[in-house]
């Protein structure tokens, strides 16, 4: 079965989808997969209940982004290059704020990008679900559940008969 | 200051030798020489200061110029010099450029083509063999006022072997009047010297005796010195056009130059001891000089007429001046300018004239327009002319001689007092000029080097020669004052109705000399601040009743020669009279001075030099016209400061107003000097040598009309002008070296910052041009290179220029740092001699010039030092002192000393 | 049945299909070549601009001393207030969860980008020494200097840099699903490689799409602050200098103010002509030009709140130059600039109290063009006048613009114009995926 990359139906709305997804886990699927071409509400709750770590590493980075740009300013003001500018105090601090804001959204704003990429497994120009019959319609109007074929004690027959259960449009083998 | 006899005596041979090297070639070189300098002043890059005179119309300034390893750098005065004091004007400062200038003549031309100076000898050769026959009639010389006595001598030598020959000469600016008037008060021509420190009471009729003219300089530092509170005098000035004198007085009545002259009747009325007259502030004035006779002094300007002159010798006398506040003086000059000229003229177009001299000036632009001097001198078979530009004259002569500069020839020189002093040459000729000694020395087949006519002339030899030399003063030489009894003449003016045309002479180009000036050129005039052209000058009521308005073009028109001019309106000029400077309009004056302005010469007719009746029209268009201030109105914000003289005698002071005290911030500590620097506004004049003593010193380059107009001008120093309740005040406004400085703080790249004494110096490389720092400026004294200015037309040659201050590229911002490279100097001697740097060891290049010494400068954390001692004064004062931006310069108050009798 | 966002019928595929064939089918139109050709002329203005500029300095233009911030500075605070609208749809509207923002944001956002791109430009064409503008940037180098910190200037790098990167990774992030779909529905094997490439495979799988969309509520979350504190920073610029007229604490939000004024208003002025050369009516309805305009009514309100306190603070400090400057603003020699911006800022905002005037598309455009130019005006006013007449009387001069900066002023106008003509073309002008989210929120799906 390692040539199958899975096994995947091809449904008309985001409802049947929906409702394809809650079956799958309900039956006790694993490997589950579903695209669509928006994102719908419920769907990934249904399909990985464990929230996000994102929320956590985005407000990390702006921390440090913040941190970072403080020290710069203080290091290279105070440390590196002390010198008497309009009798201003060497550690101006007020004034060292707007830069301090703009590096923690900064870092916050790259961390949230660069972790949705990369937790997404992006970029990934290649998959064999591009080759994959009518998979094109996944970001025009069809929504897919795919069983994955590498997920533990998967069987083809019984995948394809469920999948077939649930009355779409067409069931679809996805070559690995 | 100077150097030791037998290393200048080395450096002199030398110089001499590069001279005649560079004069003895058979075509000029290609390019100006640098002469050999001694190894050790190239070494340790350290300045060697000389000694020598600058003279105009006659009267010589002392000088010290500065000698960067051989190349004359920068000017100051000479303190041992009585006309100087160790001050210069503007015109000294700015003949540095004009050394340097690359628009100075470099070839000798024949009737335009290139020439050598045998082929000229061998002219005069051939001419003056053809006249000796009958002793060298029609052989004539023309030159300006003669100050120096080694040309003197050389031109009685001259006429000795040709006794029919003529010597004539011709000043534009010349003082026909005063020493006519000398010799109807006292029946011989003498020029005054006046004492302004003695005098308690000055009255100045039309005379700008503290902004042009033979002392002026002296005269002005005199005058500052009767102005500090506990001794103050008093001025009075009557005059036409607003004057640097009339900016200064007391007392000031605008009228134009028929009323003037019916004034000064009324005051020798009243100084007879009439009592009623109706002309404004006549008794006052006449009860003022009467209560301090023998410290008053009245004073006549070149515009009276000679009975008039002789009138105001007679009241001199009466009030105990001569010998007290004015002395009389052997003349600059015996001939009357206007007399000579014309005997030239006419004899040159009768065709008796067969050969003639021109030693400088620019008759063919500047003389009396009835004459026609450029027609007359076509019939001239043999004509030479000697000058350092090319100008309208040499195109008339046949031939044309560049000639050395002062700063590379050998001369001697008079002070307005009469003191002689030895020019001695800086550098060889840059341009392969001779000078006027050695053009002399032509015609009488002198052999003798310059150096040695000088030494004869002076008979100076030896210890005597090398002392003067050393000291630039001939020491004893000022002439005894004579002692004359002035005489009663009688004087009736002549009525005048309808506009009269007065001629002055230019602040900035003077008679027209220093127009391929460019630093002059655009040195803001200080009664207008207009640069880089002339304007005819009305009154507010005269411009409504033309109906023009700034640069509107008007006709002036003089018995059918017409002038069209662009107006300009001043407050406090005289209603009724348009004044027209002098100097512009030149058609030969290289590439900065040619076309500049318009030629009020072709109305000056030789029977009315200073002013005459004219008619006025309006013509359609008007002329851009660049002035460096736009509003000179205080809008009631007292930038500069007025107080009495009462409330600055109980020591009132100046500023008022709420103090700040608190910053947010704690104070920056300076452990060693404080900079600072005091202005006194009681005693800056307004004339522009601090300007230009700065530009030279800190390589500030020109930007031209156009730019100037645009507001683009580099001056880091600049005199604001204010106009208040018809007294003019005089702001120099240089960096204010704030110690919470908002330029610095803004700067995004730390290219202005503070050192460890307090400057605030702009780190030329490192800035970007952001011009945050400009905006921030309270006070806008920061300059920008908009464009490459530095590399622009009018400048000097890099050899010419400070090599003690970078040229700045463009893009980047500039400002007065207080003369930082002095400042070193002062450091590295100090460090040499392991000591602080001591009072006046560092002067910065405005201070140094300052004719008033209004500049103090110094280390003000040191209690002692003058610039200490003078903030504490009560008229001390903060510009903008609410913004708390802690200035280091500082200001005191201006004191007006109104007489009480005199109403308001 | 249409609701006021949407109008029409339209189903996943159609409405997919509508706005990929701008880019994917649709022929060249002649007034869209005609539109480009127009813009490239001015864009080489800009250009040849550039260069004389760069050749021999900022003296081609009409700067001076006292008035050393010319057009550059004026056309760099227009053009980042214009670069404010899209960014603030896309973060505000999203964190407020209006959905007539769908149709909107994405031209809006691309119209930010480019603005603020623009608007990035002037400062560095603005220095004496472009060349040297890295010098802002903190680095480690021989000599051992740093940027100077408390310049407003170096906060205004940062800032700007910053807002240029947050809004270029919010776009981009925002149109990875749309560009997916293109390389879906592309024929040409280029196109498909390129928008392939950029689209860096995406499926729309179901966690994708959860993280996906944390990531954008995180960016929208990031990015409000960002726009409020972009322009707070810009006046910053003015409000920290001394200069009277600049330095008021009412700046930050009387900047953001007119930057939401100004930026809504050129939404308009994009969005009436793109809805009708585009046929787009259905997507960008009377609905939202209405709500454009109720913002563009409330921040005008906001903006003349920011006039009106101008002057009175001036009077109520009782500093005699804050007093001197308002009334030079009304009397002086800039006195018909101030009057013309009062008038196309303050009065003719308010016939946007008439609900036909914000349903009449041609008064809205018209509208959208007179505040863009009052607003241009009101930067030019506060950079120039302030200046012109500070401190010392002696030193007051104004400031007159040469042919180099209106030149250089149109050709910036060109570039824009440039940039979003490109983008219509190869991008979709409207986000693909939040319409058919939107077509799903209407429940009028078409199921196909």
């Amino acid at each position: 079965m390692s040539a199958l990359y899975g096994v995947m139906a091809e449904l008309a709305d985001e409802k049947a989808l929906l409702a394809a997804a809650r079956e799958a886990r309900d039956a006790g699927w694993s490997g589950v997969e579903a695209y669509s071409p928006f994102p719908v509400e419920g769907l990934a709750e249904t399909l990985a209940p464990r929230a996000s770590r994102l929320p956590f590493f985005v407000l990390l980075f702006g921390i440090f982004g913040g941190a970072a740009g403080y020290f710069l300013q203080w290091y290279t003001a105070v440390i590196s290059y002390p010198i008497n500018v309009g009798g201003r105090p060497l550690h101006s601090w007020p004034e060292f704020i707007p830069v301090t804001f703009e590096t923690t959204v900064l870092f916050a704003a790259l961390a949230a990008v660069i972790g949705m990429i990369a937790g997404n497994g992006l970029p990934r120009l290649r998959h064999p679900l591009f080759d994959a019959p009518h998979f094109d319609l996944a970001t025009r109007n069809r929504f897919f559940l795919c069983l994955r074929g590498d997920a533990p004690r998967f069987d083809e027959e019984r995948a394809r008969g469920f999948l077939e259960s649930l009355r779409p449009i067409r069931v679809i083998e996805v070559a690995a | 200051m100077s150097t030791t006899p037998v290393t200048r005596r080395d450096f002199l041979k030398l110089a001499g030798a590069a001279s005649a090297l560079a004069t003895g070639a058979c075509t000029a070189p290609p390019d100006e020489i640098v002469p050999y300098v001694k190894p050790r002043a190239i070494a340790d890059g350290i300045a060697q200061f000389y000694a020598t005179a600058m003279t105009m119309q006659g009267r010589a300034v002392g000088l010290l110029v500065q000698s960067d390893m051989g190349r004359p750098t920068k000017i100051e005065g000479n303190p041992a010099h009585p006309s100087s004091l160790g001050s210069t004007g503007a015109f000294e400062q700015a003949s540095i450029l004009e050394l340097w200038d690359p628009a100075r003549s470099r070839t000798l031309r024949h009737r335009g083509v290139p020439a050598t100076r045998e082929a000229l000898a061998a002219e005069w050769r051939r001419t003056l063999a053809a006249l000796e026959a009958r002793d060298g009639e029609g052989l004539r010389i023309l030159t300006g006022y003669v100050g120096s006595a080694t040309l003197r001598a050389q031109l009685a030598g001259i006429a000795k072997k040709h006794p029919a020959m003529r010597l004539h000469e011709w000043e534009p600016l010349h003082r026909d009047n005063s020493l006519e008037g000398a010799r109807l008060a006292f029946g011989r021509r003498v020029d005054c010297a006046y004492r302004f420190e003695a005098a308690d009471v000055v009255v100045a009729i039309d005379a700008d005796p503290l902004g042009a003219g033979p002392g002026w300089v002296r005269h002005a530092r005199d005058f500052a010195s009767r102005r500090a509170p506990q001794s103050m005098g008093r001025l009075y000035a009557i005059e036409t056009f607003p004057s640097i004198t009339g900016s200064m007085a007391d007392h000031r009545v605008a009228l134009a130059p028929a009323a003037i002259r019916q004034w000064l009747l009324g005051l020798d009325a009243a100084l007879r001891g009439e009592t009623s007259t109706a002309l404004p502030l006549v008794m006052a004035a006449a009860r003022d000089l009467l209560a301090h006779r023998g410290r008053a002094l009245v004073i006549a300007g070149e515009s009276l007429p000679p009975a008039a002159h002789a009138i105001v010798h007679r009241m001199n006398a009466r009030l105990g001046a001569p010998g007290n506040t004015v002395s009389y003086l052997p003349p600059v000059s015996g001939v009357a300018c206007a007399e000579s000229i014309k005997t030239l003229s006419e004899d040159m177009r009768a065709g008796r004239v067969r050969a003639l001299l021109v030693l400088g000036g620019n008759p063919a632009y500047d003389a009396p327009s009835d004459y026609d001097f450029s027609g007359a001198l076509a019939k001239v078979p043999m004509s030479a002319h000697v000058s350092l530009y090319e100008d309208e004259t040499s195109a008339a002569c046949a031939w044309h001689v560049p000639r050395a500069h002062y700063l590379e020839e050998w001369s001697d020189a008079t002070a307005h007092d009469g003191t002689a002093s030895i020019v001695q040459p800086l550098v060889a000729p840059l341009y392969g000029g001779i000078s006027v000694h050695e053009a002399a020395a032509m015609l009488e087949d002198e052999s003798a080097s310059p150096r040695e006519l000088v030494m004869r002339a002076l008979r100076l030899e030896g210890d005597a020669w090398r002392t003067a030399l050393r000291d630039g003063v001939v020491a004893s030489s000022a002439p005894t004052p004579l002692a004359l009894a002035a005489r009663d003449v009688a004087f009736t003016p002549v009525d005048a109705s309808g506009w009269t045309a007065a001629f002055r002479p230019d602040a900035a180009v003077h008679g027209g000399e220093f127009a391929p000036n460019a630093w002059l050129q655009e040195l803001p005039r200080p009664e207008s601040k207009l640069v880089w052209d002339n304007a005819a000058y009305v009154s507010p009521a005269s411009a409504s009743q033309l109906g023009v308005k700034n640069g509107d073009l008007i006709e002036v028109s003089v018995a059918g020669r017409k002038v069209r001019a662009p107006a300009w309106i001043l407050t406090g000029h005289a209603d009724g009279t348009i004044t027209l400077p002098l100097g512009y309009g030149r058609e030969r004056a290289g590439p900065v001075g040619s076309h500049v302005g318009f030629d009020a010469y072709p109305l000056r007719a030789a029977a009315t030099p200073w002013d005459v009746a004219c008619t006025v029209t309006r013509e359609g268009g008007a002329r851009a016209l660049a002035a460096t201030q736009l509003h000179t109105s205080m809008e009631g914000r007292d930038p500069a400061k007025r107080m009495t003289l009462a409330d600055a005698l109980s020591g009132h002071a100046a500023a008022h107003g709420e103090k700040p005290t608190e910053s947010l911030y704690p104070a920056w500590p300076y452990e060693s000097y404080r900079w600072a620097m005091a202005i006194d506004l009681n005693a800056c004049i307004g004339c522009n040598a601090c300007t230009v003593a700065c530009q030279a010193e800190n390589n500030i380059p020109t930007v031209g009309k156009e730019e100037a107009s645009r507001g683009r001008s580099m001056h880091w120093i600049r005199v604001d002008r204010y106009e208040e309740g018809g007294a003019v005040l005089h702001q120099p406004v240089p960096c204010m070296q704030c110690e919470d400085a908002p330029c610095e703080a803004v700067c995004p790249v730390g290219a202005t910052v503070h050192d460890s004494e307090g400057i605030n110096v702009q780190v030329y490389n490192r800035c970007v041009g952001t011009r945050f720092c400009s905006n921030n400026c309270p006070y806008k004294v920061r300059r920008f290179n908009f464009f490459h200015y530095s590399a622009g037309p009018g400048e000097r040659p890099v050899e010419g220029s400070n090599p003690q201050v970078t040229t700045r590229m463009r893009g980047v911002m500039e400002k007065c740092n207080y003369c930082l490279q002095r400042i070193t100097r002062a450091r590295l001697q100090a460090d040499k001699e392991d000591r602080r740097i001591a009072e006046g060891d560092v002067v910065t290049a405005c201070q140094a010039a300052c004719p008033t010494k209004a500049i103090t400068f110094g280390d003000m954390a040191d209690p002692a030092s003058a610039v200490a001692q003078v903030k504490r004064s009560p008229r001390g004062y903060t510009l903008l002192e609410e913004l708390n931006t802690r200035p280091r310069t500082t200001y005191l108050a201006r004191v007006a000393n109104p007489n009480p009798e005199a109403g308001p | 049945m249409s609701s006021e966002v949407l109008r029409g019928r339209w189903g996943y595929a159609s409405v997919t299909d509508k706005i990929a064939d701008l880019v994917l089918r649709r022929r060249t139109h002649w007034l869209w070549a005609l539109g480009f050709g127009i813009a490239g002329t001015l864009t080489l203005v800009f250009l040849g601009g550039i260069v004389w500029l760069f050749a021999v300095g900022v003296g081609i233009w009409g700067v001076n001393i006292p008035v050393a911030w010319g057009f550059a500075i004026v056309n760099f605070v227009w053009w980042i207030g214009i670069g404010h609208a899209g960014t603030f749809i896309s973060a505000f509207l999203l964190l407020l969860r209006q959905k007539w923002r769908n149709s909107i944001n994405r031209f809006a956002e691309a119209m930010t980008l480019f603005a603020a791109g623009i608007a990035g430009m002037w400062p560095i064409l603005h220095l004496g020494r472009p060349w040297f503008f890295y010098w802002l940037v903190p680095y480690p180098d021989v000599m051992n200097v740093w940027p100077q910190w408390r310049s407003p200037l170096v906060w205004d790098f940062f800032a700007i840099s910053t807002y240029l990167t947050v809004s270029l990774l919010f776009w981009y992030v925002g149109l990875i699903p749309d560009l997916a779909t293109l390389r879906d529905r592309a024929h040409g094997v280029w196109r498909r490689m390129i928008y392939g490439f950029l689209a860096l495979g995406w499926r729309g799988e179901a966690r994708h799409w959860a993280r996906f969309e944390t990531a954008y509520l995180l960016l929208a979350g990031l990015a409000a602050p960002l726009v409020i504190s972009v322009h707070s920073i810009v006046s910053l610029d003015f409000a920290i200098g001394n200069t009277p007229g600049y330095h008021s604490t009412i700046f930050p939000p009387y900047f953001v103010a007119g930057a939401l004024f100004c930026g809504f208003a050129m939404v308009l002025v994009i969005a009436i002509p793109m809805r009708r050369f585009l046929r787009l009516e259905d997507f960008i309805t009377i609905r939202h030009l209405d709500n454009a305009a109720k913002i563009l009514l409330a921040t005008g309100l906001l903006v003349a709140y920011g006039y009106g306190m101008e002057v009175f603070t001036a009077f109520y400090s009782g500093d005699e130059y804050e007093i001197a400057i308002a009334l030079d603003r009304m009397k002086g020699f800039y006195a018909p600039v101030y009057w013309t911006l009062i008038c196309l800022n303050v009065v003719v905002p308010q016939i946007l109290w008439w609900r036909r005037a914000r349903r009449s598309v041609a008064t809205l455009f018209a509208v959208g063009i007179l505040v863009n130019i009052g607003m241009w005006l009101e930067r030019f006013m506060i950079v120039e006048s302030s200046l012109a007449h500070d401190f010392l009387p002696s030193a007051w001069r104004p400031f007159i613009p040469t042919g180099w900066d209106w030149a250089m002023l149109a050709g910036s106008v060109g570039l824009f114009a440039l940039f979003f003509l490109a983008f219509v073309r190869l991008l979709p002008a409207l986000s693909i995926f939040e319409m058919r989210e939107l077509v799903e929120e209407e429940k009028e799906g078409e199921v196909a």
